[in-house]
């Protein structure tokens, strides 16, 4: 993959809305080989809370996603984790442009060209819904009862008219022998199946279109450990045959450990730490990450739990001024009430939004 | 946890709160193992809950038998669909129509009383009233649905307290403060006039505790407490159960399917499996050495923190329904150790003792001792 590739083909957006400029969008750091699928650059989603009545006066607002950057680069996975509330679903929802942002860039490489899927009208963001998949997390809501599992998988192709008769009929039965499952599945109902097909199912509904993005909000979750076991590794085949750039938001950090490539940390709408999988579980930097690790209890009996907890997530439609974090901080100094902090490298592909640990070991 | 530490002290002053002749010191909490009576506090053997449905019947907990030790902490543990909380449903006598509790006994000691057999006792036996809330309470999964969303957290605590002891509105109020603050809720006497939807996940939780604990009950069961809850609330619960399990003498049924959570807390851990135990040993030995196959699996399909593996180890195959147990080893079509002829005929192979204190229900499991445990 070069450079090259985006000038074959002509650009259509005339008024230049929505396309990126290549130079400006890669800001001359990535060699010709390596660009990101995805760049995301001070996102921010906030959704306005009215008043009771009839005037319904905005009288707050909810920063569920804060001013979050970050690349991805294709066929890697990145993580989202964080307590609940943190924003991590908001986050994988407004980069898919399945909520409008409010503020923000999101440059996807559709790769015959760049596009800002914030700008991006609502018009020519349906072909682009080819490329950008999402798994959900219960597999019981997630998929329609009245509708068989041929159905609910041939969908997407119906809707974006990609296939029909024998070839929309043979790509089903591709994509369910993929996930696991098997042709003669297709006539029943979701109803007949245990929570791991489901979610089979539910891979296989997303993955039919070939995306090349696929957001998985709590894929796992609702699963039990051997059928989760079972379903991560599926995911991890997919991904080596496929090609597959994963968006994955887990609360589980075992599980994240095991799928992500680089793991971001989000507390209260913000990321507060972006690193390689090693580098966080080896050097986690910022005290919010150490507390969420020491939290996680080791199945081990003779490696006691020492976790160093305080608090509770604060209110998020009223954060406290400054670091979000100070009030539940083990380093907190009088100066983190005051700014708010920005995410700083502190080393390879590191970076921590913390001013008491930059640079320092 | 500093809320809780803070509190410790004032845990020392709790009285036991039985409507009964209270023991010889009032003023102390019950001692973790007691002389009097067994060192058992429940003794469950060759328990039978099935449901009679349309499609047969459905044996959910088929000839389950387990002791819990006094002042100890019991772990049941298995996927969804084992049997785990119906078999906690029942020590309570909650199982309700069509299930029913077809055999076996269920022996508990109290502390202070005669000992009974809950399996016998009728359904609205006034014995079981006493039990059910006072004797025994539950914490149950989703502190959201557990609680009533349109009574006041004070009300549904002193609820408990007025059922089991005999004291007034307005001292049962106090006691209900009291366990408030115990259980680490800054405020408590502006928290009892709240409503559940005020709260957060954790302090909902909390307050389970605290209406599970003010009767200061003998055993706790505690129906998945932490699943619903993020990782750091879900240690600050463990720590405070573990805490007070100790200052208290409380013994707790951890009914859990996260091994994390038992290797933390638990003592003793049973693993059920369609219905059944197949292995029921102390905490170390369950989790370093593994006899079952299904605890085997179970241990390896983790993702854990300590190691690397690019490929998680899963079992094959799913659980199968209740309506259709395959004959033999319940678990062989999944075993990887299955030998043919051997498990899959005849009738499930019974719980063995494979060293001291370790049982599991395996015929190859003396066989198949070279496979060593995760850690």
């Amino acid at each position: 993959m070069s450079k090259d590739r985006f000038k074959e083909f002509e650009w259509e957006d005339k008024e230049g809305m929505f396309e990126v400029a290549l130079d400006k969008a890669l800001d001359g750091k990535f060699k010709d080989e390596h660009f990101p699928l995805l760049r995301v650059k001070n996102l921010c989603k906030y959704f306005p809370i009215y008043s009771k009545g009839f005037l319904k006066k905005q009288i707050g607002t909810i920063k569920a996603v804060d001013d979050i950057s970050f690349d991805l680069m294709p066929g890697e996975t990145l993580g989202l984790v964080g307590e609940s509330g943190c924003g991590k679903t908001t986050a994988g929802r407004t980069i898919l442009r399945a909520l409008d942002p409010t503020s923000g860039e999101v440059h996807f490489d559709t790769f015959t060209k760049l596009v800002d899927l914030c700008k991006i009208p609502e018009k020519k963001l349906k072909p682009l819904r080819t490329k950008m998949q999402m798994i959900f997390q219960d597999p019981y809501a997630s998929l329609n009862p009245r509708m068989t599992v041929r159905q609910i998988v041939a969908e997407p192709l119906v809707i974006h008219n990609l296939a029909k008769g024998q070839e929309l009929e043979d790509r089903v039965v591709e994509m369910l022998r993929k996930v696991g499952l098997k042709p003669e599945h297709r006539t029943r109902y979701p109803h007949a199946f245990s929570g791991g097909q489901r979610q089979r199912i539910g891979i296989a509904r997303a993955l039919i279109m070939h995306p090349s993005l696929v957001v998985c909000d709590e894929a796992v979750s609702a699963l039990d450990v051997s059928v989760q076991a079972q379903v991560i590794n599926l995911l991890q085949d997919l991904q080596e045959d496929l090609g597959l750039t994963y968006i994955f938001i887990a609360h589980n950090l075992g599980v994240v450990k095991h799928i992500c490539d680089d793991i971001a940390v989000m507390y209260a709408g913000r990321i507060v730490e972006l690193a390689k999988t090693d580098d966080l579980f080896n050097d986690p930097r910022h005290p919010y990450t150490k507390m969420l690790l020491s939290a996680v209890p080791n199945p081990d009996p003779d490696v006691p739990m020492n976790p160093a907890l305080s608090g509770e997530v604060p209110d998020i439609s009223n954060l406290p001024p400054g670091c979000s974090f100070h009030s539940r901080c083990s380093i907190c100094k009088t100066g983190c009430k005051d700014e708010k902090q920005q995410l700083v490298k502190v080393g390879d592909g590191h970076y921590v939004s913390c001013s008491l640990v930059d640079g320092k070991k | 946890m500093s809320e809780t530490g803070k509190n410790m002290d004032e845990v020392r002053d709790l009285a036991p709160r039985s409507p009964l002749p209270a023991p010889s010191s009032p003023s102390t909490p019950r001692s973790p193992l007691p002389a009097t009576s067994s060192s058992n506090v429940l003794e469950i053997q060759d328990l039978k809950v099935y449901f009679n449905t349309i499609e047969g019947e459905l044996r959910a907990v088929d000839g389950v038998g387990f002791s819990m030790r006094r002042g100890k902490v019991m772990a049941l543990v298995g996927e969804s669909g084992c049997g785990k909380s119906v078999t906690s449903y029942s020590i309570l006598r909650l199982i309700q129509s069509p299930g029913k509790i077809v055999g076996g006994s269920m022996m508990f000691y109290p502390h202070d009383e005669k000992p009974s057999d809950i399996a016998k006792l009728s359904d609205n036996d006034e014995l079981i009233y006493h039990i059910r809330g006072g004797k025994i309470s539950m914490i149950f999964q989703e502190p959201m649905t557990a609680l009533s969303p349109v009574h006041t957290v004070g009300n549904q605590i002193c609820e408990a307290i007025l059922i089991h002891q005999k004291v007034t509105k307005k001292e049962a109020e106090i006691k209900a403060i009291e366990m408030l603050r115990k259980v680490g809720i800054s405020g408590p006497e502006k928290r009892i006039s709240q409503y559940p939807f005020e709260m957060s996940g954790g302090m909902r939780q909390r307050v389970m505790i605290a209406m599970a604990l003010v009767c200061n009950p003998e055993i706790l069961i505690a129906d998945e407490p932490t699943t619903a809850l993020d990782v750091t609330i879900q240690a600050q619960i463990m720590l405070l159960m573990k805490n007070l399990q100790k200052e208290l003498g409380t013994s707790i049924l951890l009914i859990t399917h996260d091994l994390g959570v038992v290797a933390q807390m638990a003592d003793d851990v049973a693993v059920m499996y369609l219905g059944k135990i197949v292995e029921c040993s102390d905490v170390r030995s369950i989790l370093k050495s593994p006899r079952h196959p299904y605890t085997m699996g179970l241990l390896a399909s983790l993702p854990g923190l300590a190691m690397d593996k690019q490929r998680l180890h899963s079992i094959k195959g799913s659980v199968p329904s209740l309506t259709a147990i395959p004959p033999g080893c319940p678990f062989h079509p999944r075993c990887e150790y299955f030998k043919p002829g051997l498990c899959d005929v005849g009738n499930p192979p019974p719980l063995e003792e494979i060293e001291p204190g370790h049982t599991a229900a395996c015929l190859r499991a003396r066989e198949i001792r070279g496979e060593v445990g995760k850690f």
